[in-house]
């Protein structure tokens, strides 16, 4: 295994439209999800979960549910499998009688079908004793100072005298944004199929899982059981989306190595339901951003403070970083974020596309567009004027900052010209009609531990395999074409092998990172390969490589950028919200595939409308867990909701960063979006929402 | 307590023991092991689980087994017995999908979708009742109202429509 700084590679399958390789699979739905693989006599599992938000199992009673025909037994925390390490109070399910939030696990029931182990996890009666919880975000309680934010980022920065700039400043602008707890909903729930066995005399465990990350999850459960990483194999050919909610293991994952550690070698398949999807499988966190911007007559920022309150789980920390991308967007010489949580007992949350920037520049940019009102400017032009010649965060030149040209062109293809400055001044028919812009921002990241290999194989293929995952953004064709490229041959000479822990290391499809990060490793051993074996290598000859990084991360900062656009349609009558046109323009690097990268972004930028309109977990105060636990109730964007969302791109490469030229492009296309709206909603009908989502009633009147 | 039912499922016909309480999903994929209908939410709210029933578009998670006894199922890995539905092609030439786990409900809602706008079925945005409905006069609002059964989170629905729309030639 070798490490080496790859060398940029010249495009010639990356930029082409190459249809997904596994296209044919998931139109026909023979594409495998987790629990549809064919395992011998599969056992089915099914959760019992807590009603209580804090306090004690007193005692199960699994008289009735081992009576149910079918069922073969229920597990619980007097004889759960005993963990060797409990350190991670998401994962260390039934070691205790602890009830840390509503919806936790307390017990699991096995059985020989799907129906009876429903109906024996019905039956299972637990008897708790409720102790005294709190369960709801308020101001006052969010006083917690975590010592990082997600990822291991500074919880609070101040540079200057923010108080002094804002009482010198011709224009403030002090507001409170509020965004709701969200959960990511990717369609295939959550699941699991595991089963024990032994290998070379060592207890092997084997699972596949819905995963972002296959060696994220043996990492994580395999010193929690006792083993080595290598004893647990984890696989995801295929997943159904995951938003961040499978970035990591969660609970359920942990309960079906832990049930199938009592069958004696048979698989156990356990599926989430949506409504357990609710409490066990990550959401964001509701946040209260706190804005202060202060700022001459002529719109350029002195000041601006963003402060951010949230809420984490008492079980297991989450800060999100909500107020990140405030330090790095605009200028001021001022400048003060802070993030403060209330640790409450309630699910763990956890990551949701793109946590920090999606809250945090939605505030923002709804804050930039009151400021324009406030100082007579088109928000177009405030950004304009606040573009800063370094990133204030690092105080490095960002090797590409393509916000401006991102504007410039959003505003030509949107027509933005010839807006109205004041708000509620068309009207067609029964609809107000108003449009808006935002800015958007996400971090370009490259994660080390990824290693690459490629094998020869015979009539001049190539296999090149990574443990990555395709959990839809498209990577396994980006990959086969990114290979292609670095070895110099067709993508139809590329057999790409991804979602197994038996292949070498990589890291999590998640924070936009994993083409430029498989994808370098990838690069890396190809060109290792043709300098070990030559461009014409005899079948079965084999090279591994990672990717090592110069000192470019010293010398820049890496940001993609884009402008999205939006025109809101309110009824005069009901209140009622269309968007009609959603318009996102781009700056992330080269793309290595227009087709699947169109999808990605037009995917971000619908998710952002539905956060804008739909979405809200409701939670109960009094017990902590979301009453709007289903697709009824929480509503994402249907078909009929999306109309005229486009997305483009500029044409640019940076091979600075990575060996492809790309920047990543997951997550930014829902940054900034529910800001667009946001404001165009405002220019409809003059009224100011600045809590999401924008609902009806808040535009009747 | 365990009944034998029969159903044809993509052409072959198939003696299957359920559960009264199994539902025509889990029949499907967990006793007749076709996983290609898939199960999103169970609860009728998702469209994931939808296959042609009888030939029309039909959700599988809210159909209690029994009672569909002699039905003819056709699912989305049916469509594609003779090579792929001109459905399925065009979803793979517009990039309708992207994790591909709505994709075969969303094929097989399209597919019945098309088939009822053919025989003049209104919709809810369906103008003038009087007036025949045609599948080249399809309108991009009757087939996104027609398709918006089937939820996809990965926000495909603009390529969904692309591919749609050719196969209907509007």
């Amino acid at each position: 295994m070798t490490d080496l700084v790859p060398a940029p590679i010249d495009a010639k399958a990356m930029g082409t439209a190459l249809p997904r390789v596994d296209g044919v699979e998931k139109v026909t739905g023979s594409a495998a999800y987790a629990v549809e693989h064919p395992v011998p006599r599969p056992l089915a599992c099914w959760l019992v979960q807590s009603t209580i938000a804090r306090g004690r199992v007193v005692s199960v009673d699994r008289s009735a549910a081992l009576a149910h025909p079918g069922v073969l037994s229920v597990v619980d925390h007097t004889d759960a499998p005993r963990l060797a390490e409990t350190d991670n109070g998401e994962l260390a399910i039934l070691q205790d009688d602890r009830i840390g939030f509503r919806g936790q696990i307390v017990a699991l029931v096995l059985a020989e079908s799907s129906e009876a182990a429903r109906e024996g996890a019905r039956l299972v009666r637990v008897e708790q004793q409720e102790e005294p919880a709190e369960a709801e975000l308020r101001e006052d309680n969010a006083t917690y100072r975590p010592e990082k934010v997600n990822p291991s980022m500074e919880t609070d920065t101040e540079t200057g005298d923010v108080d002094t700039a804002l009482a010198g400043a011709d224009v403030v602008l002090e507001q409170t944004y509020r965004t709701p707890y969200e959960h990511n909903n990717p369609l295939e729930p959550h699941a699991t199929t595991a089963w024990w066995g032994e290998e070379d005399g060592r207890d092997r465990l084997t699972l596949y899982d819905s995963s972002q990350g296959v060696h994220g999850v043996a990492t994580a459960l395999a010193p929690m059981l006792g083993m080595e990483k290598e004893q647990v194999r984890v696989m995801a050919p295929y997943v159904g989306g995951g938003f961040g909610s499978k970035g990591e293991a969660h609970a359920h994952v942990m309960a079906a190595a832990l049930a199938a550690r009592t069958t004696g070698g048979r698989p156990v398949r356990l599926a989430v339901t949506r409504q357990q999807m609710f409490a066990l499988t990550g959401y964001r966190t509701a946040t209260i951003s706190k804005f202060r911007l202060g700022a001459d007559r002529d719109g350029r920022l002195a000041a601006i403070e963003h402060g951010v309150l949230e809420q984490t789980s008492r079980l297991r920390e989450f800060a999100e970083q909500t107020a990140s991308s405030t330090r790095m967007m605009y200028a001021a010489p001022n400048r003060r974020t802070s993030h403060r949580l209330a640790v409450l007992d309630v699910a763990v949350p956890s990551w949701m596309r793109a946590p920090g920037e999606m809250p945090g520049m939605y505030a923002h940019e709804v804050a930039m567009d009151e400021l324009a009102e406030a100082c007579g400017l088109d928000p177009v032009e405030l950004r304009r004027r606040n573009e800063p010649d370094l990133d204030p965060e690092k105080g490095l030149p960002f090797d590409r900052r393509g916000l401006l040209e991102c504007l410039d062109r959003g505003a030509a293809r949107f027509g933005w010209a010839g807006r109205p400055r004041e708000p509620r001044s068309t009207r067609d028919g029964e609809w107000w009609v108003g449009t808006g812009a935002a800015s958007a921002t996400y971090p370009a990241m490259r994660q080390p531990g990824n290693v690459a290999r490629i094998e020869s194989l015979p009539d001049a293929r190539y296999a090149v395999s990574i443990g990555s995952v395709d959990i839809g953004t498209g990577a396994r064709t980006a990959l086969t074409q990114i290979a292609a490229d670095a070895l110099s041959v067709g993508p139809d000479a590329i057999d790409l092998h991804l979602g197994d822990t038996a292949l070498p290391p990589a890291s999590v499809a998640g924070g936009s990172s994993g083409t430029s990060s498989w994808g370098s490793a990838i690069v890396a051993a190809a060109q290792q390969f043709r300098t070990e074996h030559g461009h014409r290598p005899a079948p079965g000859l084999r090279t591994e490589a990672g990717a090592e990084r110069g000192d470019e991360a010293e010398r820049f900062s890496f940001h993609s950028f884009g402008a999205v656009f939006a025109e809101v349609r309110v009824h005069r009558d009901t209140g009622e919200l269309r968007v009609p046109r959603l318009l996102g323009v781009y700056s992330v690097g080269r793309v290595v595939n227009p087709m699947t990268a169109r999808s990605q972004l037009v995917g971000g930028l619908v998710m952002g409308m539905s956060a804008a309109l739909f979405e809200e977990s409701v939670r109960d105060p009094r017990f902590g867990h979301v009453v709007t636990q289903d697709l009824a109730t929480y509503h994402i964007a249907a078909h009929a909701d999306v109309t005229g969302v486009e997305a483009e791109w500029l044409d640019e490469s940076t091979t600075t960063f990575t060996p492809m030229g790309s920047r990543g492009i997951g997550e930014i296309g829902i940054v900034g979006t529910a800001a667009a709206v946001a404001n165009a909603a405002y220019h409809a009908t003059g009224i100011r929402v600045r809590d999401l989502p924008l609902t009806a009633d808040a535009y009747v009147g | 307590m365990d009944t034998t039912i029969e159903l044809t499922v993509d052409g072959e016909r198939r003696a299957v023991t359920v559960d009264t309480r199994t539902t025509l999903l889990d029949a499907l994929r967990e006793r007749l092991g076709n996983t290609s209908p898939k199960k999103g939410c169970d609860h009728g709210q998702c469209g994931s689980c939808t296959v042609l029933l009888d030939g029309r578009r039909h959700l599988t998670c809210l159909a209690l087994a029994l009672s569909y006894d002699g039905a003819e199922i056709t699912t989305a890995a049916g469509l594609a017995r003779d090579g792929l539905h001109p459905v399925q092609q065009a979803f793979l030439d517009h990039d309708g999908y992207q994790c591909g786990y709505c994709t075969p409900g969303q094929v097989c809602s399209a597919v019945g979708m098309l088939d009822e706008a053919s025989r003049d079925a209104p919709s809810h945005v369906t103008e003038d009742l009087d007036v025949p409905t045609t599948l080249e006069d399809l309108t991009d609002s009757e087939i996104r109202e027609r398709m918006s059964g089937n939820l996809c989170r990965c926000g495909a629905y603009p390529g969904i429509l692309a591919a749609v729309r050719q196969v209907a030639g509007a």
